[in-house]
């Protein structure tokens, strides 16, 4: 099964929006692309999870290091996702607490210039 | 009522959307799992399914991954058998708190912790031939006839 990966520019960040299921098999693909991005001088992302209907624990992890590579850059990673299947997997491993999540654009890069 | 259901895969990841469609659809099966229970069973089936296929050894790569579901009246059962040398769950190192910098230093390591969480009982059997995970979810009481 692929992902589909779309990026585009708003307000000053990187709008990268993953479509479909985000697993061990396809989340390389969305690693690969926010490496790109990150390479690219991009360090303020917003991830777009809306169109993202399954995401496990390796799909996590390519978040993680997301943040991990933005905030080395003084950047950051902000999410967006209303799906409340998506969301329970965060708070099932704590990692709401680790990213900003808002359930728009603007929810999301809240306090940012 | 007690039924079984086997699906047989080879030991790729790209199998896993498959397991999850067929693992699931069986979880439907009247008395069906409430919808939050078949999106728990899907990522722990996937959880699950990933670490037997990574752990299959590369000389068994032609003995397939086994995934056998039972259904009886009150429980819900997945195994899940690898070709693997077996590992220790409770040796897993644990992960730093969310609210440690630390955490972000470590991308894997979720896997065991989220099908521990998502379901009622889990039970791992490493022997000579390879790991069975079993993961049992209670199943909803049937309606009266």
């Amino acid at each position: 099964m692929d992902l589909e990966i779309a990026d585009t520019q708003r307000d000053g960040w990187t709008v990268v929006r993953p479509s479909g299921e985000v697993d061990v098999a396809t989340a390389p693909a969305l690693r690969d692309r926010l490496g790109e991005v990150a390479d690219d001088g991009a360090a303020r992302l917003v991830i777009d999870l809306e169109d993202v209907d399954f995401i496990d624990s390796t799909g996590l992890g390519v978040l993680v290091g997301a943040v991990r590579r933005a905030r080395t850059s003084e950047g950051d990673v902000r999410l967006i996702c209303t799906n409340p299947r998506i969301l329970k997997v965060f708070e099932a491993t704590g990692l709401h607490e680790v990213f900003t999540i808002g359930a728009t654009f603007d929810e999301a890069v809240a306090g940012e210039g | 009522m007690v039924a079984e259901i086997v699906l047989e895969i080879p030991p790729r990841l790209d199998y896993l959307a498959i397991v999850r469609l067929v693992v699931a659809t069986a979880a439907a099966l009247d008395p069906p799992l409430p919808e939050s229970r078949l999106d728990d069973l899907r990522l722990a089936v996937t959880e699950a399914c990933s670490n037997a296929i990574k752990a299959h050894r590369p000389e068994a790569a032609d003995e397939p991954v086994v995934i056998a579901c039972h259904l009886d009246d009150d429980l819900f059962r997945v195994d899940i058998h690898d070709r693997g040398p077996g590992f220790d769950p409770d040796a897993l190192a644990s992960l730093p708190e969310a609210s440690d910098p630390r955490r972000l230093q470590h991308e894997s390591g979720l896997g065991i912790p989220l099908i521990k969480v998502l379901t009622d009982d889990v039970t791992f059997r490493p022997g000579a031939g390879g790991t069975v995970v079993s993961m049992t979810l209670k199943r909803p009481p049937a309606p009266p006839i």
